[in-house]
């Protein structure tokens, strides 16, 4: 019997009551939100629940919110498979923008060892708990976070370029 | 020795200090990279070594990282091929029609399905291409030079035909939303079919250069081994996942672009090991050619090769200057302002490495509010150190090349 996401959702519900909310099938993919203190117990959940079984972590990655109230101006987005009946889920976690840390799951899954600290360099996303947090792409010595939006793509002071004029800027106008 | 090439607080310092081998020997520490002929590209391990053996590694990356996500939150839509082209540059098409089916599922175009199939053909002949360098340069990391240079031509036939297909060769910015930018030429399809004929030959000969030869058994078997429990945890997919015995496939998991109408097995192995590995990219190259074979077998008549969607896909040049819609819409495409719906996307491939995704935020302006790439090579090369710990220095040499890791997947 296929796993049917009324399942997923109902479980989580009651094994953790109000702090999984915002349920949404999002055209392929069943989506929901965690609150950012459970995020280690529900993937450990879903992990080793006998009929969940989302054995496999596929991505995790950060988002920056500026725009958003201070409480949610980060998030961390965690995408699980399960083989075993071919479903996917995506996790969402919205963090604190003044000090954005969250519980690592390095200890659950060992892939997101290197995704934390590739989320930890380019968003200064603090992971609690990690082995190893230090920069892997960028240099060490670097002081900023440059996935995050106030971090300008090229040297504001360019004049021979204007982004402008190939439609290359973020907003129409 | 040591000193020089570490500061006195690493880790490696103390353990050198602290340990003393009954013999009177010393271990020692040996930078492997970040450039050295034998890594096939800019990754640095710091390896500490008890004379031959790796005791333990310490891998450095990002030596070419572009920040490919930063500058595609700047880009229209349409410009962010290209950077996909750079990331497993072995195989660019699959990156590139990975990235124009995310966005096809966040317009909800439907593709034709003769472009599909073309689509499906030219993946394959990426899949070939890319399993073709990884094997070869196998070859000539264990000794055999002669089996990478006799196969290497055919990789020279498989990009003339891409070059035929869009003008470019190793970055090849196929494709536009809704299918191929032109029509395949007669040429194309001429060149496939020469490649088809000859290429089956050459590699069933490589194959037996190989797969029964003593030193490269030698080499190879239970050399950089890892179960199928382990390598799940450390996130592996695709055929280093296969030759560990796992037959996930997103192919077969979850078919994009008409896969679901060919039939193909999934080739797996057993222990994991060089050798496995080796023989399951050997096994996926022959279905691979199967694939092509029946896409061209099932391959729909007319000359369909893109979805009927004026509002993304350019119109035709001479259109532009004498129809007023074609001109509209020409505008409206190349400044970028075609209307996007807010959404998150992900849409995973089946790459030459594994599960290529692509992870799309928008917010309804014209360009990606984020975009990640989950790069397979990223993901596995975290399980290196561990692969190569006990194992000689050669065979840390033989095992990279096994994984076939990518610089620029690895770095992005």
């Amino acid at each position: 019997m296929a796993l049917e996401t009324i399942e997923i959702q109902e479980k989580l519900v009651a094994t953790f009551g109000s702090a999984v909310f915002q349920f949404d099938q999002e055209k392929d993919i069943f989506s929901f939100e965690v609150d950012a203190d459970k995020i280690t117990a529900v993937i450990l959940f879903l992990k080793n629940d006998p009929t969940l079984r989302f054995h496999f972590l596929t991505d995790l990655c950060g988002i920056h919110y500026p725009d958003n109230e201070e409480e949610r101006q980060f998030a961390v987005v965690y995408h699980l498979h399960n083989w075993y009946e071919n479903k996917r889920i995506k996790i969402k976690s919205f963090i604190n923008g003044a000090k954005p840390e969250i519980k690592t799951i390095s200890n659950i899954f060992l892939s997101s060892n290197w995704m934390e600290r590739e989320t930890w360099d380019f968003f200064g996303i603090n992971f609690i708990g990690h082995p190893q947090l230090k920069r892997i792409l960028n240099m060490d010595e670097m002081i900023s976070h440059p996935m995050r939006k106030e971090f300008p793509m090229e040297d504001s002071g360019r004049t021979d370029k204007d982004d402008r004029f190939f439609g290359r800027t973020t907003i129409n106008s | 020795m040591s000193e020089l090439l570490l500061p006195p607080e690493h880790r490696y310092a103390k353990i050198i200090q602290e340990r003393h081998n009954e013999d009177g020997s010393e271990l020692s520490i040996l930078n492997l990279g970040p450039t050295h002929p034998a890594t096939h590209g800019i990754f640095q391990n710091i390896l500490l070594m008890d004379g031959e053996k790796i005791l333990e590694a310490e891998p450095t990356i990002g030596y070419i990282h572009r920040a490919f996500e930063k500058i595609a939150e700047n880009r229209p839509f349409y410009q962010i091929t290209p950077l996909t082209d750079r990331m497993n540059y072995c195989s660019s098409p699959i990156n590139n029609m990975g990235w124009w089916m995310t966005l096809e599922k966040l317009l909800g175009v439907e593709v034709p399905k003769r472009a599909q199939y073309l689509r499906v053909i030219v993946m394959e002949l990426a899949r070939i291409t890319d399993h073709l360098i990884c094997n070869s340069i196998l070859g000539v990391d264990t000794g055999a030079y002669t089996g990478f240079l006799y196969v290497f031509q055919f990789r020279e036939k498989v990009y003339e035909i891409y070059e035929e297909i869009c003008g470019a060769r190793l970055t090849t910015n196929m494709g536009r939303i809704g299918g191929f930018e032109r029509d395949w030429s007669p040429k194309a399809f001429e060149l496939l079919n020469t490649f088809l004929i000859d290429f089956p030959i050459a590699w069933k000969e490589f194959e037996n250069l190989f797969e029964r030869n003593r030193i490269f058994i030698d080499r190879t078997v239970n050399v950089g081994a890892i179960t199928a429990e382990k390598a799940m945890a450390y996130g592996f997919t695709g055929p280093n996942l296969r030759a560990a015995g796992v037959d996930y496939d997103v192919r077969v998991a979850q078919p994009y672009s008409s896969y679901e109408d060919f039939d193909f097995i999934v080739p797996v192995g057993k222990s994991g090991d060089t050798y496995d590995r080796f023989c399951v990219r050997n096994a996926e190259v022959w279905e691979s050619i199967s694939i092509i074979k029946q896409a061209l077998a099932k391959m729909p008549e007319g000359n369909e090769f893109h979805a009927d969607v004026p509002e993304y896909y350019l119109p035709p040049k001479e259109d532009v200057y004498h129809n007023m819609e074609s001109l509209i819409y020409h505008f409206k495409i190349v400044m970028g302002e075609i209307p996007v719906p807010v959404a998150e996307i992900y849409h995973p491939v089946e790459g030459g490495n594994g599960e290529l995704g692509f992870y799309l935020v928008t917010d309804g302006s014209r360009t990606p509010y984020r975009l990640h790439f989950r790069r397979p090579c990223f993901i596995y090369y975290q399980a290196y150190p561990e692969m190569i710990k006990g194992a000689l220095l050669s065979d840390a040499i033989v095992i990279l090349s096994s994984l076939n890791v990518i610089a620029g997947e690895l770095d992005a």
